[in-house]
């Protein structure tokens, strides 16, 4: 048996290490396309910011690591899938054959449709490539502006910070991550980022990035609205796409990423598809999302190996949650942040502290929170709400004081 | 054989010396606010729950990892964060169904408790036997498995 796994980020890997503990024989092939070992992007702010060296980035730290296990590693650019002959082509030509095929391409940084992008000293903050990049031109009171206030631009921003001190961020959204955070927390993010002395500019939008005539920084970012921020280096975080154009005439279908079933399967017989690229069942909404997050990868990853192996195990779908610090103020979500329709929600809000706690009910269930300057107990939200503990007397409790859940989760599984 | 922390909160007086001892043994200071270890107290019904990591077989925090920094001590069978290798991500303490690994601002690191090397220093400081260290197989983790097995998106299917 032959299972070859396009890209090399934790899906590819975690379920190559799953093949291999349940198939001592089979061939295991992973194909990436960047030069280094297999790395983590999550691991890019604290290489930025001096905490590791690009060693530390690398998604497993033993020497040997994927020798031992005789899992093959080689690097190249998938550009096309024959699933009539179970056969993918590379560039270059070569013809790769498979018996099972795992599609864990992940996704890449977009671009800005504006004129200016092409410039020196406009990057991307995706790989460990454009993580060099950054770090040269990024010097000691550097102005650098951050494009885009999401999820990524924020959990790069204490490290830009660092680097160079004068640090400005465009956001075209009225509020900073909005696809994670309410207006509270938005807005308590915003002030705590002007507290460190960025400037955050939000429901701005780039007209262009050009030569600068004046100023500190060799380009200007033109907004729409006719202001311009000098830079001498300008680092974009407008969000990502996935990596399935080579899917294109291959039959597999796609729609907001690979679409695959509950056996992580796509509807092409013997290929599969996980993380970031793979559109899968969702645990919150019961239809088929896009998570690209950490620990959905690395759900799928296992589960798409436990089927390519033949267990046929049933995936129910992973939560989507997401933690990330700001400057250094911790924020976190979970599932169904933004409530539903006819639930109960209950707040808890300090803004002198930084500090917010939402919690969003269905009945008498929770079913999503929101949480800003938490750093203890927080995993509790997400195995109460996976676990759709029903919290009877505890949930006035919590609408009450949103800070018991802790104690609630206590109450519900140890008394 | 290996050996796991049983806790039987109905023997807890509440006197907090497993938080002094963990955050001693761990921090070198005795502050509960650094515990890995926390009683929970339930005044109205006159409860008090000893509480932190069973060292679960399911272990979120290690498969979440994207770097690699927490693994098995073989001796203890504890799931152990390596300060080297930890980058602060934090996405292990949302990982975790159990809420029992936390971040630690100062040191930019996460903590989790990782039963001491083998000599947990809750077990020893308890005066009344409500947390002992004895055989895993003995152990009543049953309630820790039922909410790890609810938490399953089925991943943790055995290859």
């Amino acid at each position: 048996m032959k299972h070859v796994i396009v890209g090399a980020g934790p899906a590819g890997v975690v379920a190559a290490e799953t093949l291999r503990k349940g198939d001592a024989n089979a061939e295991i092939q992973i194909i990436g396309d960047e030069p280094e070992p297999p790395y983590s992007r999550m691991a890019i702010p604290y290489l930025l910011n001096g905490a590791i060296a690009e060693d530390g980035t690398y998604l497993r730290k033993t020497a040997g690591h994927y020798d031992d296990l005789k899992i093959g590693y080689s690097q190249g650019r998938v550009e096309a899938v024959a699933a009539g002959d179970n056969s993918l082509t590379l560039a270059g030509g070569d013809k790769v054959a498979y018996d099972r095929l795992l599609l864990a391409t992940g996704a890449r940084a977009v671009q800005l449709p504006v004129p200016g992008m092409d410039l020196a000293g406009v990057h991307n903050c995706w790989t460990l490539a454009d993580a060099r990049e950054i770090a040269k031109l990024a010097k000691k009171d550097s102005n650098v502006v951050l494009i885009g206030a999401g999820f990524i631009g924020c959990i790069i921003l204490a490290s830009l910070l660092k680097l160079a001190g004068n640090l400005s961020v465009v956001e075209m959204e009225e509020r900073m991550v909005s696809r994670m955070m309410d207006g509270t927390a938005a807005g308590m993010l915003k002030r705590w980022c002007e507290s460190k002395n960025v400037e955050v500019l939000t429901s701005s939008r780039v007209k262009a990035i050009e030569a600068a005539s004046e100023g500190a920084g060799d380009k200007s970012v033109v907004l729409e609205d006719g202001r311009k921020l000098n830079a001498h280096l300008v680092v974009l975080a407008v969000g990502v796409a996935p990596n399935m154009d080579f899917l294109d005439g291959s039959g597999v279908a796609t729609d907001d990423g690979i679409l695959v079933d509950e056996h992580l399967a796509t509807n092409v017989e013997n290929i599969y598809a996980a993380g970031d690229v793979a559109q899968g069942p969702d645990f919150s909404t019961g239809g088929h999302m896009v998570h690209a997050i950490q620990p959905t990868a690395v759900e799928h990853g296992r589960i798409a190996a436990l089927n390519m192996l033949g267990h046929n195990p049933l995936y129910k779908g992973s939560l989507i949650m997401n933690v990330l610090a700001t400057a250094g103020l911790v924020s976190s979500s979970f599932g169904k942040w933004d409530g539903v329709k006819g639930g109960d929600s209950g707040a808890q809000t300090d803004e002198d502290n930084y500090k917010y706690l939402r919690l969003q009910f269905d009945g008498d269930r929770l079913i999503g929170a929101l949480a800003i300057g938490m750093t203890e107990h927080v995993g509790v939200m997400r195995g109460l709400i996976t676990n759709r503990t029903p919290l009877g007397a505890w949930k006035d409790r919590l609408l009450a004081n949103p800070n018991r859940v802790m104690e609630a989760y206590v109450a519900n599984s140890q008394l | 054989m290996l050996k796991s922390l049983q806790i039987n909160p109905e023997k807890c007086t509440g006197c907090l010396q497993c938080e002094l001892a963990c955050s001693y043994e761990n921090e070198g200071l005795f502050n509960p606010a650094k515990s890995r270890i926390k009683v929970f107290n339930f005044h109205d019904q006159g409860r008090m729950v000893p509480y932190t990591c069973t060292q679960c077989d399911d272990a979120w925090c290690m498969s979440a990892c994207p770097v690699d920094a927490i693994s098995v001590d073989a001796e203890t069978g504890a799931k152990v964060v390596s300060d080297a290798a930890c980058v602060g991500c934090k996405v292990c303490t949302i990982a975790c169904p159990f809420g029992t690994v936390n971040y630690n601002a100062a040191s930019g690191k996460v903590i989790k408790c990782d039963l001491c090397g083998g000599d947990p220093k809750c077990a020893s400081a308890c005066p009344t036997e409500a947390i002992a260290y004895v055989d895993a197989n003995w152990t009543g983790l049953d309630k820790m498995r039922g909410w790890a097995e609810k938490t399953d998106s089925g991943a943790q299917a055995e290859a």
